[in-house]
């Protein structure tokens, strides 16, 4: 008899405030051999979408969670049988012992169930006070139940009547109708509803204010069209004009500090370095990710440009981790590519502004000369929207940044990188 | 009770000790005619003469060859390495005769180094380290790093009362900047017991020397948001007051440390360990180091402000901590 043990599959946790994840697609059949390390299914959560491997060789023998099904971090999700060790055959009655039985299926990376990391103080205290951590609120790093949470609570309960079940939020009421005529049903993408949540969070939380420039990139375009073989061939990069509006936002922004900012209660923290966001759209418009490039203070022109290809490059091909999408300080947006040339971005949350970079457009321009003789010239145009969070940025305070960013680019010299 | 800086302190400290005990003795370079390349020293060999301030070679291992013998013949050599730097210089002498001295040989060797050490005024990397962490790791060598001119002048006393070779980093920004009242009499302040800088309840803030007037304004910043951070100056580093850490960190359970020296290996490293290994239940959070970067230190002002720890490096620190 092989000793074969049972080795659970389960939702992985993907990054501290992920809770649930969904299935979105088997790589593997029941009944299939899988490696260890194999990419064994796909799933998707409110951070990243990403392949999980399997925890070990065997048999998929069981697949527990269906494609499309969104379940709990830590829920088992498959079921892997291994072959145990060869048995060694033994003669009869050589030996007097009795049978090894088999070995009990052991939960691989089993954690506990859709909750934050609980610390060694919160666990020692509500062991020694019996505290359900479920039970208690959590105000720390993405809702962790804190010291002061478990003791708060232990103070309240011991003061306040038994709870009341009474207390809690009915569920939303979900109306249900089978869709009429020619219009199709299809359930929101863990990504999409996502999205939605943190669209309407940020309109609900900053005070949204917009003001438009325009760019005359004259520069940026000779520029770019000299460098960018050269980057290509030496190099393989790609150089974009949001390479060159990264570098001007990330040069302006050190003078212009609250802009690389966010609001903590009353407190308003102003970051040390630039998490510089940049939103990439996926499968062809219906998605969307904004992976941060670290520290993009430190990156040259040359630098930045490879990063922006890394981060969009590894987007689209759901290559990016959960920290990928964590700590940013600022965002940029491009819808530009298409033709745009307004937009009113929304704030990505905790920051406090959001720059977009439109359609660079010909248009025809007063320039004057050093004698101020006017005379109208045919530009590269480029407007830039920046939506900034009223609440900390005052009007002044965004369009001297902005000036500063246009007169940055206006002004790129060839010897700049 | 007089006021006197930080360098007016040691300075007093270093008369009441000759006076006190005519063992007692300075040596180093420019101790004497010069008066110390800080001044510490100025009027000593007027008052007391050339055979207790000797104007020595420039050679730190001469100078800390010299106070091992003297201090082994029963002398209590107060040696002052121009540069805490230059201590490398000495190694031998320092760490494979005085600090085995006793082990090998019963034999006790009362000695102190004066070692000028930190940054901030754009010395670089031969005159701006604080090395005090390397010679924790040495077994037989006392480590002590003041902060005020109080903790200066008593700690000062303790270490020329000690039998071991003792390591006395006295931080040069402080010199001339900081400024305390100091008894005129003579006191002793015990090696490994913290002073605590100021109490507070949500975060414990440990570090020593210079970089305690960094985390004190830092704290400040905290306080006007609520926050009330506990800063314990640790003074002395070998032996260092776990007791005082423990029992802090206990109350607060989170805990950020703060040094001048490196981040890897530095004594930061060691203050975690400890608390992991004997207060791991009371944690709330991860414990945080802010220590400079693994480079030697750049004359640049501008570099150097970014790699010495600053204000806002650690506010940021301290804010990131308590909203964990």
């Amino acid at each position: 008899m092989a000793t074969q043990t049972q080795i659970e599959v389960v939702m992985p946790q993907m990054g501290v405030s992920v809770s649930e994840g969904t299935i979105v697609k088997w790589l593997k059949r029941e009944g299939q051999q899988v490696l260890a390390d194999e990419p064994l299914l796909e799933i998707s959560t409110d951070k990243v979408d990403t392949e999980v491997p399997s925890p070990a060789d065997g048999i998929l023998t069981s697949i527990v969670t269906l494609e499309g099904e969104t379940v709990a971090v830590g829920t088992t999700i498959a079921l892997i049988t291994t072959a145990g060790e060869a048995p060694v055959e033994q003669e009869p009655g050589s030996t007097t012992s009795a049978p090894i039985p088999p070995a009990s299926p052991e939960p691989v990376a089993a954690q506990p169930a859709d909750r934050a990391f609980v610390s060694p103080v919160v666990a020692r205290i509500a062991a020694e006070h019996s505290v359900d951590l479920q039970r208690v609120s959590g105000s720390g790093h993405g809702g962790r139940v804190t010291k002061k949470d478990v003791l708060a609570h232990i103070a309240t309960a011991k003061t306040s009547q038994p709870e009341a079940a009474a207390n809690e939020p009915l569920p939303a009421p979900v109306t249900s109708s089978a869709p009429s005529g020619g219009d199709r049903l299809e359930p929101m993408s863990q990504m999409r509803r996502s999205i939605a949540e943190h669209m309407r969070r940020s309109l609900d939380t900053a005070a949204h204010a917009t003001t438009v420039f325009e760019v005359d990139m004259s520069n940026v375009v000779a520029i770019r069209s000299r460098l960018k073989p050269e980057f290509l061939e030496r190099h393989g990069v790609r150089l974009t004009y949001l390479a060159f509006v990264a570098r001007a936002t990330v040069e302006a922004l050190r003078n212009w500090p609250w802009l690389n900012a966010e609001i903590r209660g009353h407190e308003i923290v102003t970051h040390s370095y630039i998490n510089l966001c940049i939103a990439v759209a996926v499968d062809g418009g219906k998605g969307l990710v904004v992976p941060a490039i670290r520290n993009a203070e430190g990156l040259n022109l040359l630098g930045m440009a490879r990063a922006i290809q890394d981060v969009g490059d590894r987007a689209r091909s759901k290559q990016l981790t959960p920290e990928d999408v964590q700590g940013g300080t600022f965002t940029l947006t491009n819808p530009g590519g298409h033709g745009s040339v307004v937009g009113t971005p929304i704030i990505n949350q905790p920051q406090v502004a959001i720059l977009d970079t439109e359609a660079l457009v010909k248009r025809p321009v007063v320039i004057s000369d050093d004698k101020g003789v006017d005379a109208i010239s045919v530009r590269p145009i480029m407007n830039l929207c920046l939506s900034f969070d009223h609440r900390l940025i005052d009007g002044a305070y965004a369009v001297q940044f902005m000036a500063e960013v246009r007169r940055s680019l206006e002004s790129w010299g060839e010897e700049r990188y | 009770m007089p006021e006197k800086t930080y360098l007016q302190a040691i300075s007093d400290g270093l008369r009441q000790e000759m006076h006190r005990d005519e063992r007692v003795f300075v040596l180093g370079e420019d101790v004497g005619v010069y008066g110390g390349a800080f001044k510490v020293t100025v009027g000593l060999l007027e008052e007391f003469g050339p055979w207790r301030v000797i104007d020595a070679p420039l050679s730190e291992i001469a100078i800390v060859g010299g106070a091992t013998g003297s201090a082994l013949m029963g002398l209590r050599p107060i040696a002052e390495l121009q540069f805490s730097d230059f201590v490398s210089c000495a190694w031998d002498q320092l760490v494979t005769v005085a600090a085995k001295q006793h082990f090998r040989a019963g034999t006790p060797v009362p000695m102190v180094l004066r070692l000028p050490s930190g940054g901030g005024f754009s010395g670089g990397p031969f005159h701006s380290q604080s090395p005090e962490s390397a010679f924790t790791h040495v077994p037989g060598l006392k480590v002590v790093c003041p902060a005020t001119p109080h903790d200066a002048k008593g700690l000062l006393a303790t270490a020329v009362d000690d039998p071991n070779p003792v390591l006395y980093f006295e931080h040069k920004h402080l010199y001339r900047r900081i400024k305390g009242e100091v008894p005129d009499e003579r006191y002793t302040i015990p090696f490994g017991k913290a002073r605590i800088e100021r109490a507070g309840d949500d975060i414990t803030l440990v570090t020593w020397g210079a970089m305690v007037y960094t985390a004190a304004e830092a704290a400040d910043e905290l306080q006007t948001g609520g926050v009330s951070v506990e800063i314990i100056d640790l003074r002395t580093l070998q032996p260092w007051d776990k007791q005082a850490v423990l029992e802090s960190v206990s109350k607060t359970s989170k805990l950020l440390i703060l040094h001048e020296d490196t981040r890897t290996s530095g004594f930061g490293a060691e203050i975690a360990a400890q608390v992991v290994e004997e207060a791991f239940e009371q944690l709330d959070a991860p414990i945080r180091r802010i220590a400079a970067p693994d480079t030697p230190i750049p004359f640049s002002p501008q570099l150097e402000k970014a790699y010495i720890p600053q204000v806002e490096d650690v506010a940021s620190a301290l804010r990131e901590l308590a909203a964990y």
